[in-house]
């Protein structure tokens, strides 16, 4: 006994909306998916006419329906945008390489131009090559930390006003679960805003914020659009399979929650005495951070320097980490010195001016094994890489100690973790939201690419 | 009457990987007193299909697919092309010819 559209088109209902209850057939379904979509982008103002927007696009359902989406929409409500795909190329083998073969077919499909950005060009290093440094555990954070700036960077050489991401109803109410789960108040703040940006960042668009996964979906299924679905070839984060499953769960029981925890992350509020990270440019990268480095260069320095794990974790601890490295460097070259001048039989001179990098000079001039050191606090992203990495090699004791040392503070910084978190924890700057591909993901994890996957598979 | 049952099974939106990545497939189920002689029913439903799924065609990972009695939440079923929650769910009675469709939701881009 077909059920009838509720639209009282005549048809038989195909589907029954989590949203609202309602039976309704395919073409009454596409208008009010559709329709939807429009009423958030001009109820928030998302686009001007004129404006030139990247679509983040990762070939998954989502940033493949927003694609085919926003395109309709832009023709037949005449927004004047300029459509474009933006595609981050993590160097995952046997996944994000598939993956964008189904983008290139989006830009052929919806005739939208396509840049690809790879993790290898903008960072030195491809996923794959992460992941054979630092182990399987954590992978996440570099790749979503990486990839939401990657997204900053693409956007700022194609010249666009936003990034839209396919952020849905249901990963922004995870994200909402995620934040409280782990005491984020800074992200719980603005990860359900439809609009995020600060200064000198390029602002970031959701326009299926209200839409149910469910619904996206079925209209690529209605719609017969091709997208892309695999698991991430690496391990996926528990912490937030559980929050997924969770939510499923209760959606399954009572699909409201969605809306009703989107609505409760967006009218909540933030008591003054609360502080809230400021944000700001990073001091090296100059894009948007609330730190003064931020999470994007302490991972790479990490992985430059051989200590991959440095910024896993709360931003205080990257510091100290670094302090610690740094202290380390100059005292050895302290006393690298000392036996230089000792074995040159020269007065010791004044050590106190010793801490930067002026040993280059003297150590050069006296032909020591160790080589040059770059210890300069601010040094160097990729710049002396070769040279740190002489240095670490030929220091093996202080690396030990320094791994070790590091270890500890592994540790003890998971148990601290929940009571730091929400004021302290402002390490992710690249993060405000996570979640898909396409763009987004908080700080350690990754929803999108590999997020629920392997728990949801 | 013991006629079998002629159906089509398919997956997408990444179940199909937990099924040796085979979309489609056309299956010919036994008579229902046959397979499970202790079920109180007479004619098949989705809840005896799930179970038959289960035991004939699941590879890996069951808890992915399945919890309790239904498929996990997050993966979305059509039966004849309309959603299962318009038919019954688990109490549709399969008819000759049906085609079910099992997609996750669950997976990332």
């Amino acid at each position: 006994m077909p059920v009838p559209c509720r639209g009282g088109c005549g048809n038989n209902a195909v589907l029954k909306r989590p949203k609202t209850g309602d039976a309704l057939c395919k073409d009454c379904f596409f208008w009010a998916f559709e329709t939807e979509i429009h009423y958030t982008i001009t109820k928030a103002e998302l686009f001007n006419k004129g404006d030139s927007v990247a679509i983040g696009a990762s070939g998954g359902k989502d940033s493949t329906v927003l694609a085919y989406v926003l395109k309709t929409l832009n023709q037949r409500f005449n927004y004047g945008l300029n459509l474009m795909l933006l595609s981050i190329d993590e160097g995952i083998t046997g996944y994000r390489d598939d993956s964008l073969e189904t983008v290139k077919q989006n830009r052929d499909d919806y005739e939208m131009p396509l840049k690809i950005l790879s993790y290898k060009d903008l960072y030195g290093w491809t996923m794959d090559e992460i992941v054979a440094q630092i182990g399987r555990k954590n992978n996440c954070t570099f790749c979503g930390v990486f990839r939401r700036q990657a997204l900053d960077r693409g956007a700022a050489m194609l010249g666009v006003k936003c990034i839209a991401t396919g952020h849905n109803a249901d990963d922004i109410a995870e994200t909402v679960l995620m934040n409280v789960l782990r005491g984020d108040i800074a992200r719980l703040k603005r990860c359900t805003a439809v609009a995020t940006g600060s200064e000198g960042s390029i602002p970031r668009v959701k326009p299926l914020k209200y839409t149910y996964e469910k619904e996206i979906v079925m209209y690529a299924h209605y719609k017969k659009l091709v997208y892309f679905s695999t698991e991430c070839v690496f391990a996926p984060n528990a912490y937030r399979g559980h929050a997924r499953a969770l939510l499923k769960d209760l959606e399954k029981i009572r699909p409201a929650c969605i809306m009703d925890i989107i609505y409760s992350g967006e009218t909540m509020s933030v008591k003054e005495q609360v502080s809230l990270p400021m944000q700001r440019i990073c001091s090296r990268c100059k894009f948007v951070s609330s730190q003064e480095v931020c999470k994007a260069c302490v991972l790479l320095e990490g992985l430059n320097k051989g200590l991959p794990k440095l910024g896993i974790g709360k931003s205080s601890k990257a510091k100290r980490m670094l302090e610690e490295y740094h202290a380390k460097q100059a005292q050895n070259e302290t006393v690298l010195e000392d036996v230089v001048h000792y074995l040159n039989d020269t007065s010791i001179s004044d050590d106190k001016g010793n801490k930067n990098c002026r040993s280059k000079k003297d150590s050069n001039k006296e032909n020591t094994s160790n080589g040059e050191t770059c210890s300069k606090n601010n040094c160097c992203g990729g710049g002396c890489r070769s040279k740190t990495n002489v240095d670490v090699a030929t220091s093996n004791k202080k690396l030990d100690m320094l791994l070790e040392q590091y270890g500890l503070d592994d540790n003890s910084d998971e148990k601290n973790a929940t009571k730091e978190n929400g004021v302290t924890d402002t390490a992710s700057d690249h993060s405000e939201d996570e979640t898909p591909f396409n763009g987004q993901e908080e700080d350690d994890t990754c929803s999108a690419a590999c997020g629920g996957i392997s728990i949801g598979f | 009457m013991t006629e079998s049952l002629n159906i089509s099974i398919q997956f997408g939106g990444g179940a199909e990987l937990l099924f040796d990545k085979i979309k489609k497939r056309e299956v010919d189920l036994p008579a229902l007193k046959k397979y499970l002689p202790d079920c109180q029913r007479e004619k098949w439903t989705i809840r005896e299909l799930l179970l038959w799924i289960k035991e004939n065609l699941l590879r890996e990972r069951e808890e992915l697919f399945l919890q309790g009695d239904s498929v996990r939440p997050g993966i979305l079923v059509l039966i004849n092309d309309a959603d299962w929650e318009l038919c019954g769910e688990l109490d549709y009675e399969l008819q000759n010819r049906d085609t079910i469709m099992f997609i996750s939701t669950l997976h990332g881009g």
